[in-house]
């Protein structure tokens, strides 16, 4: 049979597949050592990360909705020193590319944590977290703010030459503007989308169900909503696009693409199957084989957006 | 290592309505568990419900040779993933993930052991109890419940040479009220030179009682904690619970239950913050 290529550029970054662990869902990466061989994977975007540890919101920090579910862990995290100390070179055995997602409250932040880890060996890229819904600090203020975004990107960008992909919000009018604020403030790509901010309420207590009264909703639900933002996403900038949102199918990942993805990030299915990752390899590489492309890279950005009726419709008046 | 079995369920025996067993074929989880381990199952992979629930191991299921076969789960009907699985039939499948986290630290004799269960609780002592049994320890089950129905798998205790102590809230079997009552007396009553550990699961408030218990009287406890979990492995932070912090800070540290746990030393868990 032939071979596929399955390797996509993210910039100046090759990754070996386009599939990467997405930030806040797979820990720092070696939590996971034991069920997913770590070097079969596109790259890891661990756990945000702060100057400083931080402690997170008190529990309840999940809630399950349909086909998705609330998050308000607050960012818990080691700090990037314990990062690089404890975690990072254990992790650079595996030689898979870790994007380090940062997090910070002020733009001098954003710039230290990208100056440390510039120049710490086995960082592959910096993902600016710039949109999580669960902190009051910074983070998603950026975020929801051209200005905002426009500042965090061009002060790191500033101060590394590894590739800068802030995450950004969905949480906003019209997520394309800040895709392409990012592009000129100098990001090599954007990730997106991060959670949209949601609540849910014990009807019987009238007590909302997370401690955090509000938190991110993620999951199959608000994967509609992604494959839409990525699309306009791409129309408007040419860096590269590291989509995700509900990801949990080999067919998920090649929607993505579709619609303009360069690579996407498997989250929240991740808690559901970790196993996940070599079925959506070779779910992957059938709908290659099957339609006839050699890479993997034909598919992005194919949708065909061409006048008349839509495939289904043909079908569907034809039968 | 914790693998997923899509596991054919062998056999549901319901003992009441508010309470199952369900026994499943994963012999490559079964030979691997550890008493105080859990597995995350799912009925089907598909995304109404999207997470995997956690479920302590309740039994090792063994072939007449002694070669593990199997596992059970002691479930009780309560949300809709527990109301299927309580409508499951034998020959439908579980996805099955595990065995994950810590387990019991399992003492050895002369010393003695006493479980302490407060309903569905009960999940994680029948291995326990096996387990200190091959060691010729001395095993005692403090066993409470509402009503005499809901003390389940009593022969199997008995089997083992368990001793029980059994009490209920409206006095149908055993004795009238909380299942700590029983056990504050005979802690008071046990010779100070007979070596004795503690072990509880139940709901939050017992185990606290039985930490505080164990605690004023010298003795060393593991509760196995039960928060809300979201992946099992450590990946999403969800399943913290308050320790007390190792430096002199004051804050508590929120640990992964999951990861770290479900096994806690009693004097390990900040009570006040635990919700």
């Amino acid at each position: 049979m032939n071979s596929v290529d399955l390797s996509v550029q993210l910039g100046t970054l090759r990754l070996p597949n386009p599939l990467v662990a997405a930030s806040g869902c797979f820990g720092y990466g070696l939590e996971y050592a034991d069920v997913v061989d770590l070097s079969t994977l596109g790259g890891i975007a661990v756990k945000g990360l702060f100057l400083d540890e931080r402690q997170g919101h008190p529990p309840q920090r999940i809630v399950e909705t349909p086909s998705g579910m609330l998050n308000a862990i607050g960012l818990q995290g080691i700090g990037v020193h314990r990062f690089i100390d404890d975690q990072l070179p254990a992790l650079r055995e595996y030689k898979v590319n870790i994007f380090v997602n940062i997090c910070g409250s002020t733009i001098d932040e954003y710039a230290e944590l990208a100056r440390i880890l510039s120049d710490t060996e086995g960082v592959a890229a910096l993902e600016l977290n710039i949109s999580c819904p669960n902190i009051k600090e910074g983070g998603i203020t950026f975020g929801c703010n051209l200005n905002g975004t426009y500042d965090v990107v061009a002060a790191v960008r500033k101060v590394t030459k590894l590739p800068v992909i802030p995450k950004l919000t969905p949480n906003v009018t019209d997520i394309a503007s800040f895709a392409r604020a990012a592009e000129e403030a100098g990001a090599d790509g954007v990730s997106l989308i991060n959670t949209f901010l949601a609540m849910a309420i014990d009807v019987e207590t009238r007590r909302p169900k997370l401690s955090n009264v509000v938190g991110g909703l993620s999951g199959p639900a608000i994967r509609p909503i992604a494959i839409r933002m990525v699309h306009q996403c791409r129309q408007a900038v040419k860096i590269p696009i590291m989509g995700m949102g509900g990801i949990a199918s080999a067919d998920d990942v090649v929607e993505f693409m579709i619609a303009g993805a360069d690579a996407v990030q498997i989250g929240t299915a991740n808690f559901v199957d970790p196993f996940i990752w070599s079925k959506l390899l070779k779910g992957l590489t059938e709908y290659l084989r099957r339609h006839g492309h050699v890479s993997v890279r034909d598919i992005v950005n194919s949708v065909d957006l061409s006048e008349g009726q839509t495939k289904t419709d043909q079908t569907w008046t034809s039968s | 290592m914790p693998i997923d079995v899509d596991a054919v369920v062998l056999s549901n025996n319901r003992l009441s309505p508010n309470y199952n067993v369900v026994a499943i074929a994963a012999p490559e989880i079964a030979t691997q568990a550890q008493p105080g381990q859990f597995v995350m199952i799912k009925q089907t992979l598909d995304s109404e419900p999207l997470l995997r629930r956690p479920f302590s191991i309740f039994e090792i299921l063994r072939d007449k040779d002694g070669e593990a076969k199997g596992l059970s789960l002691l479930n009780k009907p309560v949300g809709t993933v527990t109301q299927r699985l309580f409508e499951i039939e034998a020959g439908e499948r579980l996805q099955c993930l595990g065995p994950l986290g810590q387990p019991f630290s399992i003492v050895s004799f002369p010393e003695a052991a006493w479980m302490v269960a407060g309903g569905v609780g009960l999940a994680p002592f029948l291995t326990l109890a096996e387990t200190l049994r091959e060691q010729k320890v001395e095993t005692t089950l403090f066993y409470g419940g509402r009503s005499t129905v809901d003390l389940v798998y009593l022969e199997s205790f008995k089997r083992l040479d368990v001793s029980l102590v059994l009490a209920t809230e409206d006095g149908s079997r055993g004795e009238t009220g909380l299942v700590t009552l029983p056990l504050a007396r005979e802690l008071q009553s046990v010779s100070t030179d007979q070596p004795l550990s503690l072990y509880a699961c139940g709901p939050t408030p017992m185990m606290q009682v039985v930490a505080k218990l164990a605690h004023t009287h010298g003795r060393s406890s593991e509760v196995s904690l039960e928060p809300v979990m979201g992946c099992g492995l450590g990946g999403c932070y969800s399943c913290v619970v308050p320790l007390h912090s190792q430096s002199n800070n004051l804050s508590p540290q929120l640990v992964r239950s999951c990861r770290e746990g479900p096994v806690f030393g009693g004097d390990q868990v900040v009570w006040a913050e635990l919700i």
